[in-house]
């Protein structure tokens, strides 16, 4: 299976030997990674039993809990990193969950599809009708993502909440930065990634 | 026989002569331990299960015994491509001391009064079966344990193992278990000791001298357990308000199906065991709390462990509910254990960890799979 892209940038900014807690695992295949290559340990969290016996079979300890009934289990500090990749459109509380997630994390990682890039406004502007994208497949009455967000919309949250961002990363599809994305990067930007404490 | 049978199985003993200091601080000077064994021990000695079993289980956890149509408990579970798979695992299960199927307990004769123990035969805790069953452990030959493997009280031994035997054991599954018993869960051993001390035929738990037992005692200590086992989902699923006959009697006769059902299951349960065997498990059950119970030289222990940890649970099991489980999982995680959780969803209550589901077995295939990769 190839590895997803995305997560290659989130396992370059943690460091080896460190404690992570990866939320919405999937099939555990960061936590394997990270496993293999930086001699860290941590826990994958899925609520899909499909995605717990994938995780179990890539050898990654997985545990079968639901994100939006909160992390009261762990401990203050308990983690190095709390990891959140693609998953925070599904939260159902996403302010509640990173505040969670801060009390339990030394830091947090946070990766999101950009609803700002051009192809969605695009969508809305020309056709009229919800954005369908490569990243987000689903149509509107049919999607487990109901808080989608733009970067610009991330920025403003994480100020809000005095979350602290201590490195940003704004690519294209695959998982690289141009100008374009450099220079305007919520036109131009596909997926964000967060490191905020 | 289904196609994956082990086929058949015979028991054996095993006579233990070391002297068990039991936590009461009585001391058995030898006993019996009937175990079973299916697949082979391999070269290294590296793959080696242990099961233990529940309440009312017993050392026949696979296979047929000749004669009878029913394999054992845990059929489903252990056999050839099965999740605990026989063909690459080396599976131990015994009949636990205190036990009424060809271990020394309450039914067997104290070589010290040559009468049988009754009610005199001493109250063995998790903690002594454990002890016990590492007696088993070296009569075999076995160095560590691949697995340890059990539900319900069978799980608590088996987390009792990683407490009490880090270096000895690899991994350790405990499903539908629970750290310790809840005030609820006590409530119902309780009345489940109730019923069979107030069966005229108790006699003080020396019965087997008069040559009676308290059958009914033990049937409606059964009939209740039985309820606990059950989820109200499966119960009105396989009964609802059926009745055995056509209309209402305006008696007291068993009339509802589920009456009918829970009597047979009671009368059923009588004549294989034996009530000072039941007394003695559901007290073993109360005590068990090894987080209380931790010194710091078990916690430490617990942190030397190894082991990797697969907790199990069911959402319609109230007996031992997702969230005891959890604080198992709570625990694990806060020694920074590995530990992996499922809740699996199921109907059928408590006992669903005795049926075949498919998400059940598939977790128990890919946790043993990929912990068994090296053999």
């Amino acid at each position: 299976m190839a590895f997803r892209k995305d997560l290659l940038l989130i396992s370059s900014w943690i460091k080896p030997n460190t404690k992570v807690l990866d939320l919405g695992c999937g099939n555990g295949e960061l936590l394997k990674i990270l496993k293999q290559d930086k001699n860290i340990s941590g826990y994958g969290i899925d609520n899909d039993i499909k995605n717990i016996k994938l995780s179990l079979r890539n050898n990654v300890n997985v545990l079968q809990m639901d994100l939006d009934k909160g992390l009261n289990g762990f401990e203050l500090e308990s983690f190095d990193y709390v990891v959140l990749a693609q998953s925070l459109q599904v939260i159902k509380n996403p302010k509640e969950l990173l505040n969670q997630m801060l009390r339990i994390g030394k830091e947090i990682i946070i990766s999101f599809p950009n609803m700002g890039h051009w192809s969605s406004r695009i969508q809305l502007l020309t056709c009229g009708v919800m954005p369908v994208t490569g990243n987000l497949p689903y149509a509107w009455h049919d999607t487990p993502n109901i808080h989608l967000c733009t970067i610009k919309d991330f920025l403003k949250f994480c100020k809000d909440n005095n979350f602290e961002i201590l490195e940003h990363s704004i690519t294209d599809n695959n998982q690289k930065t141009n100008l374009l994305t450099k220079m305007i990067p919520n036109l131009f930007g596909k997926i964000a990634t967060f490191r905020i404490k | 026989m289904d196609e994956n049978s082990i086929g058949y199985v015979i028991p054996t003993i095993a006579s233990i002569k070391n002297p068990l200091k039991l936590l009461s601080g009585r001391v058995l000077s030898q006993y019996d331990l009937r175990y079973e064994t299916y697949g082979s021990l391999n070269k290294d000695k590296s793959n080696a299960v242990l099961i233990c079993h529940a309440l009312s289980g017993n050392h026949h956890v696979a296979g047929y015994h000749e004669g009878e149509e029913k394999p054992g408990w845990w059929n489903n579970m252990i056999g050839p491509s099965k999740p605990i798979d026989t063909n690459k695992l080396f599976v131990v299960c015994l009949n636990n001391l205190g036990g009424c199927h060809g271990s020394t307990g309450p039914t067997s004769i104290n070589p010290e009064t040559n009468k049988t123990y009754g009610s005199d035969f001493p109250i063995i805790t998790v903690s002594d079966w454990v002890t016990s069953q590492k007696e088993l452990m070296s009569y075999l030959g076995i160095p560590f344990w691949k697995f340890v493997i059990g539900g319900s009280l069978g799980g608590m031994q088996a987390l009792q193992w990683s407490f009490q035997y880090p270096e000895l054991i690899n991994n350790c599954i405990a499903i539908a278990a629970a750290p310790k018993l809840t005030a609820q869960n006590i409530a119902f051993n309780e009345i489940a000791r109730q019923a069979i001390m107030k069966d005229p035929n108790w006699h003080n738990g020396n019965y087997l001298e008069k040559g009676v037992s308290p059958d009914q005692g033990l049937a409606l200590a059964r009939m209740l357990g039985h309820i606990t086992y059950l989820s109200d989902e499966s119960m009105r699923e396989k009964f609802g308000r059926d009745l055995k006959t056509s209309k209402l009697n305006f008696n007291y006769d068993v009339e509802f199906q589920i009456e009918s059902y829970l009597k047979y299951q009671g009368e059923k349960f009588v004549t294989g065991f034996d009530a000072n065997t039941y007394m003695l498990m559901t007290k073993s059950l109360d005590y068990f709390d090894p987080i209380k119970d931790m010194s710091q030289s078990l916690i430490k222990n617990l942190q030397k462990s190894k082991s990797k940890f697969l907790i199990i649970s069911f959402t319609s099991d109230w007996r031992f509910p997702p969230k005891r489980s959890k604080e198992i999982v709570k625990l694990l995680l806060d020694n920074e254990r590995n530990v992996s959780y499922s809740e699996i969803s199921a109907d059928g209550g408590h006992d669903a960890f005795l049926m075949g589901n498919h998400d059940y077995f598939d977790i128990m295939r890919s946790f043993i799979l990929e912990s068994n990769n090296g053999i």
